[in-house]
Formats: structure tokens, sequence, C-alpha cells
């Protein structure tokens, strides 16, 4: 194995990915890391947001149906790097003009959790659809089955909704956690170090850009991989008790 | 006769003891189109009431209505001696009122409208455990009975996805039962069935019937009717056209509508 690293001249690449210092390979999985937490609390705040907004859409009055139309279109229309800029500045200064105005002192914000508010808004909004469409996709005599039998709209949510449209909803939501684990790229923009911006800081202090890139690269494609196995078995318990589409094929 | 419609009873409040619905003047409209218009019936205890009426007679809605899964427009629902609050527009009063007397209704539908994500087992623990507090275990003993009873011990743990239309009709019927209803609701039953499996179904809802139990069975199985009410009515235009004993309804109608109807359905 050294012989062929050698041989192929890769022992500087080596030395440069290696996880101690001076190696740059500790930073870019701590990068690594920050993203996932980032992607993680985004995808958990956007699904919280989109059950509420589709439920909201689907059985709001008027008013709160005009307001999440204004939120879905406004989100989904705008940037998401434009959206990000926005919403960080706009929320940092917001909460400190807050804390000021009470008397208290300027505040950093933690990057991790301005990025999760961040992402989160914006994956909300695309949530907020997914899961319409997949509790429009739920067949409306199982709702009304567990209406006739007296079942109160909050737990009729939890059993019967909310499982019945999982079949549904889960392609489009593993397309959103992925959109998730990449958005967090962006927050780059805004000095959070994930890692795309460990992976630059690392590039240009040893002009190996290509490694670096190529790592990073490498690393993004990893977590799809393995989010993919994941949500195939998701999906596998989610179908439960439908037949498969193989069996179906004429 | 154990049936009848208020107006000829002059009733309009005191409900006897063994009484298990009462409608009185039951209005509905869907916008312009009124679907009911004042429909009256009793039904005591024990029994076996058939709607029927052609498409568009109202005879579904009327079922639906009982448990809200319509909103009445106007009139009286008295469920076993209580009456169901509504406001002038037949809306609800009290949704804890509406759920409470729903545990208390069985209700099979036309397309099963079992809990696909659910196996059979599941289906009919589900809402005495959730929303009536059974334990557990009583539940599922209590669903093995029933299971048994309509003839899917063997199917338990199978989804519904892979029985046949029969098989998951009288699961639904297992799944009404559970709730140890003190009103069956039949809307038509067996009109989702292929024709072979219809009688499978009808066999126990017949043994239902035989037990003395108190049903609503809105259906196109005129036969079936004849054998199993107590009260046959007929509904049309959503008035109740003609009403009686089924020897009487079927045996001898007066009017000339019912007639015709039950020449073009025999």
């Amino acid at each position: 194995m050294e012989g062929l690293v050698e041989a192929l001249g890769l022992t500087s690449t080596f030395e440069l990915l290696s996880l101690s210092p001076p190696g740059w390979g500790g930073n870019l999985l701590r990068g690594l890391m920050n993203s996932l937490q980032i992607a993680f609390g985004a995808f958990g705040f956007g699904l919280v947001i989109g059950l509420f907004g589709a439920y909201g859409k689907l059985y709001g009055g008027p008013v709160i149906r005009d307001l999440l139309a204004v939120y879905t279109t406004v989100v989904r229309a705008v940037p998401e790097l434009v959206l990000i800029l926005i919403l960080y500045y706009v929320g940092t200064d917001l909460i400190n003009k807050l804390v000021m105005g009470f008397g208290g002192e300027r505040v950093e914000i933690n990057g991790v959790v301005a990025g999760i508010w961040v992402l989160g808004i914006v994956q909300g909004a695309y949530a907020t659809e997914i899961l319409r469409g997949a509790i429009l996709a739920v067949p409306p005599g199982q709702i009304e089955a567990a209406r006739a039998f007296g079942m109160p709209p909050v737990m009729l949510m939890r059993r019967v909704t909310i499982p019945a449209m999982m079949s549904f909803a889960i392609p489009g939501l593993a397309n959103l956690w992925l959109i998730a684990t990449k958005d967090t790229a962006l927050l780059a923009i805004v000095g959070f170090n994930e890692l795309t911006l460990e992976t630059k800081q690392a590039a240009s202090s040893t002009r190996a850009y290509f490694t670096f890139f190529l790592a990073a690269g490498g690393l993004y494609l990893i977590v799809t991989l393995l989010s993919g196995r994941v949500f195939k078995r998701l999906e596998t318990w989610a179908r439960k008790g439908q037949p498969s589409m193989r069996q179906a094929k004429t | 006769m154990t049936v009848q419609t208020a107006q000829d009873t002059g009733a309009t409040g005191v409900a006897s003891k063994d009484e298990a619905i009462r409608i009185d003047k039951l209005h509905k409209s869907f916008g312009q189109l009124e679907v009911l218009k004042g429909v009256s019936l009793v039904a005591h205890k024990g029994d076996v009431v058939a709607i029927i009426g052609g498409s568009g007679s109202g005879k579904s809605t009327l079922l639906r209505c009982v448990n809200f899964l319509e909103t009445p427009s106007s009139g009286r629902i008295v469920l076993g001696g209580e009456e169901i609050a509504m406001r002038p527009d037949g809306t609800p009063v009290s949704r804890k009122q509406i759920e409470k007397a729903r545990t208390r209704l069985g209700m099979v539908f036309q397309s099963f409208n079992l809990w696909t994500h659910r196996t059979l087992m599941e289906n009919v623990i589900e809402v005495p455990v959730h929303v009536l507090g059974l334990p557990r275990a009583e539940a599922v003993a209590r669903a093995e009975k029933l299971l048994a009873r309509v003839g899917l011990s063997a199917k338990t743990d199978t989804y519904p996805a892979f029985l046949s239309g029969g098989q998951q009709q009288r699961a639904a019927i297992a799944r009404a039962l559970a709730i140890e209803p003190s009103v069956m609701l039949f809307d038509e039953p067996t009109s989702a069935l292929d024709p072979e499996l219809v009688g499978e179904v009808l066999s126990v809802i017949r043994d239902l019937a035989a037990e003395g139990r108190t049903m609503l069975l809105v259906t196109h199985e005129m036969k079936f009717a004849r054998e199993v009410a107590t009260h046959v009515i007929y509904l049309h235009n959503g008035v109740v056209e003609e009403q009686g004993p089924p020897e009487q309804v079927f045996g001898n109608p007066q009017s000339d509508r019912l007639k015709q109807f039950l020449k073009s359905v025999a």
C-alpha cells in the first residue's frame, strides 16, 4: 500500500489530508460535522414548519391560507443564497436590536443556530408543499373512517393521516434532505465554518485546490450514499401494507 | 310496528326508554340542492331498519347525517335518548358530544375504508385502544373473537390490500363491532363487491340481525332487506315516500313510485 502511494506520487496528498496537523483532514471532518448538524436541524425545523404549513393550507381559514401562500411563494421564488443573506443579516440585526432595546450588549449569534433557522425557513416552504401533496393523496375514506369512530382531530392526524401519507411524502422529503446537506455550503458566504469553507481555507493555505475540493466532493458523495440507504429503509417501512409496484407491472 | 315517523305519533320530545335513534324533520342541502327534505324516523332497540331508494334519493346522506359525517341543515337527532345539540344552521355545538356519540355508532362503509397501513388486527383494536382506552390485551382478545366470527382468524396479521373485497368488508364489520356499538350503520355494504362476494358479507350481517342488533341498513339488496329488516323506509327525492314492515312495502307497495322502483331493481 505504502509502496503504491509512493509510486503514484501521492505521499504529499496523504500528508495534506492527514487528520492531525499539519494535515487538514481534521478540519474537513469538523466542517462536515458542522454541515450535518445544520442540515439535520434545518431539515427537522423545516419538517415542523411543513407539517403546520400543510395543515394550515388545507384546513386553515382564509387569512392563514393567504399568509402561507405568501410564505411558500416568496421563499421558493427568491434564490436561496439571497434568502440566506437576507435572513442571516436581518435575523441577527433584529435580535441585536431587541437585546439592546432591553439594555443588553450586542451578542454574537451562534453560527449553528443561525444556519438552522435560516435553512429551516427555506426547507419549511418546500416541506409544506410536499406534505400538503402527501396529505391530499391519502384516501379520504380512511380519514372519514377515523372520524366516524369518534377519533379527535389530533389523534386522527397522529394515528391515521401522518402514517398514511408517509409513503407519499418520503421520496420528496429525501430530495429535500439532500438539498439541505448541500445548501449548508451556501452558509460559507456568511462565514460559517462548514465543509465548503473549511475546504476553501485548506486549499488556499496549501495551494492544493484539486486535492481538497475532490476530498470535499467525496465527503458529500458519501453523505448522499448513506442517506439513500436510510431513506430506502424508511420508504420500505412506510409502504408496509402496500403491494409492491413490481407486482403491479403489466 | 315498532318504527313510526314523528308525524305519525305526534311525538317531538318524549323519548321512550328503548329508543335507539330518533331523527326529526331532518333537512340537508348541498348548496342549492336539497337532498333531504324533512325526513323523520325512529328506531328502537333491536330494530333493523332498511333504507331503500334510487340513486340520489338521499339514503346515504341520511345515514351519514346520523353520525354527523354530513352536517344536517336543520332538524333533530336523538341518539339513545341524548339529543345532539345543534346550532340553528345544523352544525354541532360540541365536538366532544359528537365524538362520544360516534363511539356508539358502528359505521360500515361502501368502500370498506380500512386503514391500509395497519393489519386487520391493528385495524380492529385501533379505536378500542386509542379512543375508548381499553387495555391492549383486552382489545386484542376481543378482536380475535370478532375476526374469528367473520371468518378471518387466519388473516389477523395481513394488510387489507392483500385481501379480497369481501374479506375487507368483513374485517370492516369486525372493526365496527369492536367498539360494542349500540347501533350499527351500514352504508351500502355490498355495493362495491364482486357479485360472488356479496353473499359472505350478507351472511355476516344476517347473523347480526338475528342476534337482535339495532341496525340502519342502506342497501340495494332488496331480497336481503325483505329478509332481515323489521322495517323498511323507501326514500324518494329526499322524502319518505312509503314505509312499513317489509311484507307490506315489498309485497303490497302503495305508491306508483315504489312500485316502479321495485320493478326496476327486481
